[in-house]
């Protein structure tokens, strides 16, 4: 093998003074990063390998270590960037496709950070969460043009609806590109908290079933661990038809990952390879998407909201309003800046557009064609905070599905290897022995706190604004403004600048 | 108009409505001095009154009442009319030369019935045909306004203080079973005659004192259905929902209510489980018509009147009852003012509507 040019990212910098040589981060690091050298009589440590996810510094008894950016100064150039340059050296080595996990990183204007929140100053009261009623109960489902009442005055023509304590749902992230560990902290916490998860593509661990009320099942283009038993066990089904860390590209689980109950879950062989089209091979047009919805619809006696997961592209607008007569009754949308366990480097950072601009535009157009009220529309990809949440509602959402925030709040520490499975965290890994580090105890705990600040959080500034209800800020753009946006942008997002 | 009158920042207003639920008539005066008490509630950009029953003898044809900036307007409303409609009527709605009104438009009623074979070709009820044009008309015909369009009733608002609006229109000339009166005090949108409440559509009227915070989400939730919500007005989205709801939707009133003033989750759940299960569909399916934001509201009807309050009481509303009149108003002292010793005195709760139905009919 010729000379290899890679250099190291990270700089590992040990204080001797306070190093004990107690070994723990040697034991921690699944990269092998950290070793005692007998000859030294000291630990060291191999920079190449470090992903910088935290792990040794976090658990080092004595706070020994410091993890830096390598200061290694490619000749300055605005163009090539060291990023670049060091893609380069990599595929020239391995003629591979660059991979990366969770979302997009790159600096592209984030619109989140572009829109400001109203709150009431003396023509109307703003209300005091404390003290007053706050209610932030949210209903996903189609809901009928008109009611219609029985003899005894109920109404009979209501679909099945999820109910949701908190317009928050955690989003499809699947047995097998995260640990069972994880899987089940997200369950239980989402049953504790009286919403939703969403099992990805990656079928229904039996341990899962009993959360079954609080699960929302995915099928996707490979239907892994699609059965009439998986259907029917969770309160809504997901069709996946994109995600927005990689739109219009399929799955791939490698065989490694597919350990005994992995394959067993997923129903496919031990140690094979779990890929999934790009397309659905059934679905190559809408008229097949409205069969599929109706097909699951049969197979489940229509006791079930169906959505449909698209990620945000150009005319996600026209899409969406084909989705919602094609008898979905949920859409979810999901922005370029969406997590992934694992998405080709050049479509992640390229594909797609940012969730708040197609949040508006598909509002807009479900509105004008006079569809928004009969489905419900979740977004994702990516919620940072309660304030993102309160921004998506005012743009139009009924709902949010948080998927990275989820996995930082158990312990992630992007460091967008997921990948490689040797999360250190026992987050993204199927390592029996990096799986155990991840209690699920704990992460139960941790989600549960993320969700009851965010929800706090949400009640305190619908109480700015003079409201008490959350579907009294779906769509109510006027709650917002605009800080440094040019007048294409405002338009499409239908605000105002902030000023006017 | 100045920016700055839209950025008043103190609110209130006045809301005052008399009702006799056996349909006898009575004269503007009771209500325009029930008004008159609350005249701080108000600053002069604003006043206006609804009546109900003015007009027996047009019983069958909608009444429109019209504000024209100038003469060309009117030309070119009554062009319209000529070719949309069947006019009965057309006159000069009689005033009074006050001081305190200083420039009115010119101001004009017309009693009007679709034009048969237009009606027939539109495919509408007629109704809808009558709403459709007074739509368009307030949005496209520059220096019109029609202020009211509902059969055997009538609205007569402007800029002055409600006692000033009543004086400058007669209204004791007038006899109607039900009276309802604004008195403006606006903060975000300024003071002109057609903005003055109360605001209609066919013969709902509603008077309205708030600030509703669900605006933008009502505003969007109606233009999905076709409305224009051309004033920027918490009235007119109010009106228009009422509209939606129980004209087009066929929702009943107690559901409609349920709707803009929902029950509380907490209440829901210690419903019985019909009524639970009732509240709460209405909750999910019509959760963008929820009024969020403080608001005291007086909608009057054919058939009589709904007052409503936010759902956490946000702003006053009183209501007494006397024999067959029953009053509501944002103070009692309005109320005491024309009705000294009610047999009845009390105030509703948030959420809770005050419903009066004349005898006999109910909607």
């Amino acid at each position: 093998m010729s000379l290899t040019m890679k250099s190291p990212e990270f700089l590992i910098d040990r204080d001797d003074d306070r190093c004990i040589n107690c070994q723990v981060c040697e034991r921690q690091c699944a990269n092998e990063v950290h070793y005692y050298d007998h000859d030294l009589s000291k630990m060291s440590a191999v920079d190449l390998n470090c992903v910088n996810c935290h792990r040794c510094v976090t658990l080092c008894p004595s706070k020994a270590l410091r993890i830096s950016k390598y200061p290694l100064e490619y000749k300055e150039n605005y163009n090539w960037s060291a990023e670049m340059i060091n893609n380069i050296f990599k595929q020239a080595e391995t003629g591979g496709v660059l991979l990366t996990g969770m979302g997009n990183p790159s600096r592209k204007k984030i619109y989140w950070d572009h829109l400001l929140l109203n709150a009431s100053q003396v023509t109307n009261p703003s209300i005091d969460p404390l003290r007053e009623p706050m209610e932030l109960k949210t209903f996903l489902g189609r809901k009928p043009e008109r009611v219609e009442f029985n003899g005894e005055g109920n109404i009979v023509n209501l679909p099945p609806q999820l109910e949701l304590g908190t317009p928050i749902m955690f989003s499809a992230m699947s047995f097998g590109s995260i640990s069972l560990n994880a899987s089940k902290s997200l369950a239980r916490a989402a049953s504790e908290l009286n919403m939703m998860y969403n099992t990805g593509e990656g079928g229904l661990h039996q341990d899962l079933y009993q959360y079954g009320e609080n699960t929302i099942v995915q099928v996707a283009s490979g239907r892994f661990g699609v059965h009439k038993e998986y259907l029917n066990a969770g309160t809504a089904i997901e069709i996946k038809i994109g995600q927005g860390a990689k739109p219009g590209i399929g799955g791939h689980l490698p065989g490694e990952k597919v350990g005994e109950e992995v394959s067993r879950t997923r129903m496919i062989p031990q140690g094979t390879d779990a890929l999934s089209p790009a397309p659905h091979h059934d679905i190559y047009s809408i008229e097949d998407l409205r069969q599929l919805i109706y097909a699951l619809k049969e197979a489940t006696v229509y006791a079930k909201p169906v959505s449909v997961k698209i990620s945000a592209v150009h005319n996600v607008a026209a899409i969406a309003s084909g989705i919602a007569s094609a008898g979905a009754d949920i859409i979810a949308v999901d922005g370029y800046r969406g997590g992934t366990g694992a998405a080709p480097t050049m479509i992640r950072d390229n594909v797609g557009i940012p969730i708040e601009l197609a949040l508006a535009a598909v509002d807009d157009r479900l509105r004008e064609e006079g569809l928004r009220n009969q489905v419900s529309l979740v977004v994702g990809g990516s919620i940072r905070n309660s304030a993102d949440i309160v921004k998506a509602i005012a743009l139009g959402a009924d709902a949010v599905y948080i998927g990275s925030a989820a996995l930082i709040a158990m312990g992630c520490h992007l460091c967008q290897k997921c990948y490689t499975g040797k999360c250190n965290w026992g987050i993204a890994t199927q390592r029996a022995d990096l799986v155990k580090r991840l209690n699920p105890e704990i992460g139960v705990e941790r989600l549960k706190n993320l969700v009851k600040g965010w929800s706090h959080e949400i009640k305190e500034m619908l109480g700015g604004m003079g409201i008490n209800a959350i579907e009294s800020l779906r769509g109510n753009r006027l709650m917002l403004r605009g800080i440094d946006l040019n007048p294409n942008e405002l338009e499409i997002l239908g605000i105002k600048h902030a000023g006017e | 108009m100045s920016r700055r009158v839209g950025e008043k920042d103190i609110s209130g207003c006045a809301i005052s409505g008399i009702f006799n639920r056996k349909g006898l008539r009575f004269s503007g005066e009771a209500i325009i001095k029930s008004i008159a008490l609350m005249r701080e509630r108000s600053n002069g950009l604003g006043g206006g009154f609804a009546a109900y029953g003015i007009y027996p003898q047009h019983s069958d044809a909608y009444a429109c009442h019209i504000f024209y900036d100038h003469l060309k307007a009117r030309e070119d409303v009554e062009h319209f009319f000529n070719k949309h409609f069947c006019i009965t009527l057309a006159e000069e709605i009689p005033t009074r030369k006050l001081k305190a009104i200083g420039r009115p438009p010119l101001i004009w009623r017309y009693f009007i019935q679709a034009d048969r074979q237009r009606l027939e070709r539109s495919n509408l009820t007629e109704d809808e045909y009558v709403v459709q044009c007074v739509m368009r008309i307030n949005a496209q015909y520059k220096g019109a306004f029609i202020a009211s369009c509902g059969k055997n009733m009538g609205v007569f608002k402007g800029v002055a203080y409600p006692e000033e609006i009543g004086e400058f229109f007669r209204l004791e000339d007038y006899q109607a079973y039900l009276w309802t009166a604004h008195g403006r005090f606006p903060t975000n949108t300024p003071g002109w005659w057609g903005g003055a409440h109360p605001f209609t559509l066919l013969d709902w009227s509603i008077v309205h004192n708030g600030e509703i915070s669900s605006y933008g989400a009502n505003k969007r939730f109606l233009e999905m259905y076709g409305y224009q919500c051309s004033l920027m007005t918490d009235t007119e989205v109010i009106t228009y929902l009422f509209d939606l709801l129980v004209r087009k939707k066929k929702l009943p009133m107690n559901l409609v209510v349920k709707a803009l003033a929902a029950p509380l989750w907490s209440e829901i759940e210690q419903m019985e489980e019909k009524e639970a299960g009732q509240f709460k569909a209405i909750r999910a399916i019509y959760g963008s018509a929820l009024l969020n934001g403080p608001f005291s509201i007086i909608l009057g009807h054919r058939n009589g009147f709904l007052a409503l309050n936010d759902r956490i009481k946000l702003r006053p509303l009183v209501v007494a009852e006397e024999q067959d009149v029953i009053y509501v108003a944002s103070e009692e002292s309005a109320i005491r003012e024309v009705c000294p010793q009610p047999a009845r005195l009390y105030f509703p709760r948030g959420g809770e509507a005050v419903i009066g139905e004349l005898e006999g009919r109910s909607q």
